[in-house]
C-alpha cells in the first residue's frame, strides 16, 4: 500500500551515488522522506518533529560506506535512532510484598481485557499464582469475560458481586489475594470510548487505593495521530510503569509505539500478537522499528514460518529430499505451508523492497492469488497413491481423471507435474546453492507454472547479498540461507538472526 | 438538543483542540509558504494522512488569496474543502427496501460493533421497526452475553449459539427466523477481526456465502465499524473489508473522544463508501446520521452553521 522508505530514499539518494560524506542538505531531503514515512506510519507529529531533530546531526557528515548506498547509509542512522528512541524491553518488577496489584488501563475497545489474561498466562507459566479481577462495571459482561477466560487459561478470577464499586472490588480482590497467597492481583479497569474526567478520577482513585506496583497502560497499536493525546491523558493521572502495545499481528505500521513511548518515557514491555490467550510477546525494538519504516517484518516471517511449519513433517521431508527424493505430496504441503503463512500475498508483504526489487513487489498484484494454490493441492489429493509416488504414471487417461476429480483441466495437472520435476531439480540444488540457488530455479519454476506472467528478476544471490548487508547492519546476521542447515531443521537459520528467540 | 449541538457537543473537544491551533496560527496573517504549511501539519494531526491533507491545501493555495485572513476565514475554507470531499459519501441507510433488512456487522476487533448493534436496534425500533440480532462473534469470551444483554435491554431476540460455535451457520438459521416471524431488521454482529489475517476474512465470505443459498440479495447492508482513534491502518481495513465482506458503508465510533477520525477524508478520497452513522456517545441516542457539512464544520471548530 505505502512506497516503502528504501525506495523513496534510492530515488533521492540515486544522483549522489559514489559521493563521500553525506551533507546537510542531502540529510535534509532524506529527513522530508523519512518525515513522510513515519506520518504514513501513524507516528504523531511532534514526536516526528523531536525525532527528525535527533537524527540529524547524527546524518550530516556521516560516511558513506563504500560497500552500501547512501540511502541505505541513512535508513541505517534512523533505524538505530529508532531502535534507541523505542528503548529496551523491560519485564514487570514484582520487588514487593505478595499479592503484587498490577493495574490495566486504556480506552475501550484496546485490548485490556484479553491482555489481563495473557499476562496472566505468562505468569501462570513462570509459577507464579495470580488472581484476576474485572473492575469494569460498565461494559455488559465485562466481568463475565474476564471469568470465562480465567477459566480457558485456569487461572483464578475474583467473584462477581453485583452492584460493587471498582474501588471496592480492588479492595475486595486485594483481600483474597493475600488470604489465598497469590502472588499476583490483576486489576482489569473500565474503559471509556475517550481519557474523560470520570475515567480518570475513577483511576486515580483505585491506584490510590491498591497502590499498584504496576500500572500498565494497554493501547491499540493502530492508533492515529490521538497516541499523543491518550498517552499524556493517562500519564497525567495514574502512574505509568509500562505500554502493551496490541493488535501488532496486523498490517499496522505502529507509529503509536514511537509515540506512546515518547510521551510517557515508560518502556513498552509486551507486544499483543493475536486474540488467543498466548499470543503475548516481549517488546522487541528492533522489529517495531523496521516495520514503523515500512522495511517489511523479515523477523515476523521468519517466526512465522517457523510457526506454521510442522516440524516433524519437515524433518521427514528435509531427509528424503536430501536423497534427492521429492514427492508430489511434499510439493502439496509445501504449498500448504505457504497458504498457511497467508499465502503468496502473505509472504511477500513481510520481504522488503530491497529484496525483491519493484517488479517482484508487483506480484502480489499480478493475480498470483492463492486460489492457484488451492487448486495445485486439489490436483494431488485427486491422484491415488501410486501416482502421488511416482507421477510418471500419469498417462493421458489418469490425467483426465484427476482433472476431472478435482474439478481442473488437464493442462493444469501438466502445468502442475512440470511444476513439481522442476521442484525436484530445485531440491537437489538446494544442498549447495542455499536460498540463493533456490531463489534462482524458483523463479524459473514459478515463471513457468504461472503463464509467463511473472517478472523475470527475482532477487539474483548479488541482491541476496545486498540484502544480507544491510541486515547486518540492522543488527541482525545473515538471511540469505535460512536452510543452512537443512539435514534436520529447515529454518535453522531463525534462531541466529540476531533476534531473541519467541519465547512459547 | 438539535443534531448539530449534540455533534458539537461529542466533537468538541476535537474541534477544540483543532481550533485553538488554528487561532494560533492564523491571527489575521497571511496564507503564506510557511502558514500554509502549519495549516497542513493541524490536518494531518487530524488522521486526515497527507495526501488528503495536501490536496485540501494545494486547493487553498490555488486560491491564490491575498492579503490577510482571520481565523473563521480560514476555518469557513477548510470546512468547504472537507465537506466537498465527503459530500459524495453521506448516505442514509435504508432498510424500508426489503424485509428483512438484513445487516452484516464487520470490524476489527474492539471497534465497536455489539456496541453499535445495541444502539441501532434502539433506533430502528423507535421508528417502529421490528429487530432481530444473530450474536455472531463466537469467539471472543462474553461476546454472545454482551449482545444478549443488549437485546434484553432493548427488547428484541437474540439468536445464539455456543461459544466457539460456526458463525455461517448461526447467520443462516438467524436469517430463516427473521424470515418465519416477518421481522423488519435482522442484524448480524461478527467476531472483531484483522484485515490481514486471510483465514478470518475469508470466513465473511463464507457468512454472506451461507446467507445467499436462502436469498441471494443478502446482506442488504454490509457496515465496517471504524474506531475514530484509528489512524491510517483505517485505509486498509476498508479496502480489504470492502473485498472480502463487501463492505457497502461504514459507522465510524468513539467520536466523542479527542479523537477527530479524519482518516474519514482518506478512505473518501480513495473508496466510495458511504458514512452512515457516527457514533458520538455512549447511551443509544449518541448515534447520529453523518452529515458531511455538520461533520466538516465542527471539525474545524465553527460556531455555527447557517
Amino acid at each position: 500500500m505505502f512506497e516503502t522508505l528504501s525506495e523513496n530514499l534510492e530515488g533521492i539518494f540515486d544522483r549522489l551515488t559514489g559521493r563521500g560524506a553525506l551533507s546537510e542538505k542531502d540529510v535534509d531531503a532524506a529527513l522530508q522522506e523519512v518525515r513522510k514515512a513515519l506520518l504514513e506510519a501513524d507516528v504523531a507529529l511532534p514526536v516526528i518533529k523531536d525525532f527528525i531533530a535527533s537524527v540529524k546531526p547524527a546524518a550530516v557528515g556521516a560516511n558513506v560506506l563504500k560497500s552500501v548506498k547512501p540511502g541505505q547509509q541513512v535508513i541505517k542512522i534512523v533505524h538505530d535512532q529508532l531502535v534507541s528512541m523505542l528503548g529496551e524491553a523491560a519485564p514487570l518488577s514484582f520487588e514487593a510484598v505478595p499479592p503484587v496489584p498490577v493495574m490495566m488501563v486504556g480506552l475501550q475497545g484496546s485490548g485490556k481485557t484479553t491482555s489481563t489474561a495473557k499476562i496472566a498466562l505468562r505468569l501462570k507459566n513462570e509459577k507464579k499464582k495470580v488472581l484476576m479481577a474485572s473492575l469494569d462495571t460498565s461494559r455488559p459482561a465485562a466481568m463475565e469475560q474476564l471469568r470465562v477466560l480465567g477459566e480457558q487459561i485456569e487461572v483464578e478470577t475474583l467473584p462477581i458481586v453485583d452492584g460493587q464499586r471498582p474501588v471496592s472490588i480492588a479492595q475486595r480482590a486485594l483481600d483474597a489475594g493475600r488470604l489465598g497467597g497469590f502472588d499476583v492481583v490483576m486489576l482489569d479497569t473500565a474503559g471509556r470510548t475517550n481519557a474523560d474526567e470520570a475515567l480518570m478520577a475513577e483511576l486515580a482513585e483505585i491506584e490510590k487505593n491498591a497502590n499498584p506496583k504496576e500500572v500498565l497502560l494497554v493501547a491499540d497499536s493502530l492508533t492515529g495521530q490521538e497516541a499523543v493525546t491518550i498517552a499524556e491523558k493517562f500519564s497525567q493521572r495514574v502512574s505509568l510503569s509500562g505500554i502493551v502495545l496490541t493488535r501488532t499481528e496486523g498490517d499496522g505500521r505502529g507509529g503509536a509505539a514511537l509515540s506512546m513511548r515518547h510521551v510517557t518515557g515508560v518502556p513498552i514491555k509486551f507486544l499483543g500478537t493475536g486474540e488467543a490467550t498466548d499470543k503475548i510477546e516481549a517488546f522487541d525494538a528492533q522489529r517495531i522499528a523496521g516495520r514503523i519504516l515500512g522495511m517489511g517484518d523479515v523477523v515476523g516471517l521468519v517466526e512465522k514460518a517457523a510457526e506454521t511449519l510442522d516440524a516433524e513433517k519437515a524433518e521427514k521431508m528435509a531427509a528424503r529430499m536430501k536423497k534427492g527424493q521429492f514427492t508430489l505430496e511434499d510439493m502439496a504441503e509445501q504449498l500448504k505451508q505457504m497458504q498457511r503463512m497467508g499465502g503468496m500475498a502473505g509472504v511477500l508483504s513481510m520481504l522488503p523492497g530491497n529484496l525483491l526489487g519493484k517488479k517482484a513487489k508487483q506480484l502480489g498484484n499480478l493475480g498470483m492469488d492463492d486460489k492457484e494454490l488451492i487448486r495445485q493441492a486439489a490436483i494431488v489429493s485427486s491422484m491415488t497413491q501410486a501416482e502421488k509416488d511416482n507421477p510418471k504414471l500419469l498417462n493421458a487417461s489418469r490425467k483426465k481423471r484427476v482433472a476431472a476429480g478435482s474439478g481442473t483441466q488437464v493442462q493444469d495437472v501438466n502445468k502442475l507435474v512440470k511444476m513439481h520435476r522442476q521442484m525436484a531439480d530445485m531440491m537437489k540444488k538446494m544442498g549447495k546453492g542455499g536460498l540463493s540457488g533456490m531463489m534462482g530455479a524458483l523463479n524459473g519454476t514459478m515463471g513457468g507454472t504461472m503463464g509467463g506472467n511473472l517478472p523475470a528478476d527475482l532477487p539474483s544471490g548479488n541482491q541476496m547479498q545486498d540484502f544480507d548487508q544491510l541486515s547486518k547492519q540492522l543488527g541482525g546476521s545473515s538471511f540469505s540461507d535460512p536452510f543452512a542447515g537443512a539435514g534436520s531443521d529447515p529454518f535453522a537459520g531463525a534462531g541466529k538472526s540476531g533476534f531473541p528467540p519467541k519465547k512459547k | 438538543m438539535g443534531i448539530f449541538d449534540r455533534l458539537k457537543s461529542g466533537l468538541s473537544r476535537s474541534s477544540r483542540a483543532l481550533g485553538e491551533n488554528l487561532g494560533s496560527i492564523i491571527n489575521r496573517r497571511r496564507l503564506d509558504k510557511e502558514t500554509l504549511q502549519e495549516l497542513e501539519e493541524l490536518l494531518i494531526t487530524s488522521d486526515l494522512g497527507l495526501s488528503a491533507s495536501a490536496d485540501i491545501i494545494a486547493n487553498i493555495a490555488q486560491k491564490k488569496i491575498e492579503g490577510e485572513v482571520s481565523e473563521a476565514d480560514v476555518k469557513e475554507m477548510l470546512a468547504a474543502e472537507i465537506t466537498e470531499k465527503l459530500a459524495a459519501q453521506s448516505g442514509a441507510l435504508n432498510p424500508d427496501m426489503h424485509q428483512p433488512f438484513v445487516i452484516l456487522m464487520t470490524g476489527v476487533n474492539g471497534a465497536g460493533k455489539t456496541t453499535t448493534i445495541g444502539k441501532l436496534a434502539h433506533k430502528f425500533q423507535n421508528e417502529g421497526k421490528s429487530v432481530m440480532l444473530a450474536a455472531g462473534d463466537t469467539f471472543r469470551a462474553a461476546a454472545i452475553e454482551q449482545l444478549t444483554i443488549w437485546g434484553e435491554r432493548a427488547n428484541v431476540p437474540v439468536v445464539t449459539t455456543k461459544q466457539g460455535g460456526d458463525a455461517a451457520g448461526l447467520a443462516f438459521d438467524a436469517l430463516q427466523q427473521a424470515k418465519t416471524s416477518a421481522t423488519d431488521i435482522l442484524m448480524i454482529d461478527t467476531a472483531g477481526r484483522l484485515q490481514s489475517n486471510n483465514d478470518l476474512m475469508a470466513e465473511l465470505e463464507k457468512i454472506i456465502r451461507v446467507l445467499r443459498k436462502i436469498d441471494p440479495d443478502v446482506p442488504h447492508a454490509s457496515l465496517l465499524i471504524l474506531d475514530a482513534t484509528t489512524g491510517q491502518n483505517a485505509l486498509a481495513q476498508a479496502e480489504i473489508f470492502q473485498k472480502s465482506a463487501e463492505t457497502s458503508g461504514i459507522i465510524m465510533t468513539k467520536l466523542d473522544g479527542t479523537a477527530r477520525g479524519g482518516v474519514l477524508v482518506a478512505i473518501a478520497e480513495r473508496l466510495n463508501l458511504p458514512i452512515h452513522y457516527i457514533g458520538v456517545g455512549e447511551t443509544a441516542d449518541d448515534l447520529l446520521l453523518f452529515d458531511a457539512a455538520i461533520y466538516a464544520r465542527a471539525l474545524v471548530g465553527l460556531e455555527d452553521i447557517s
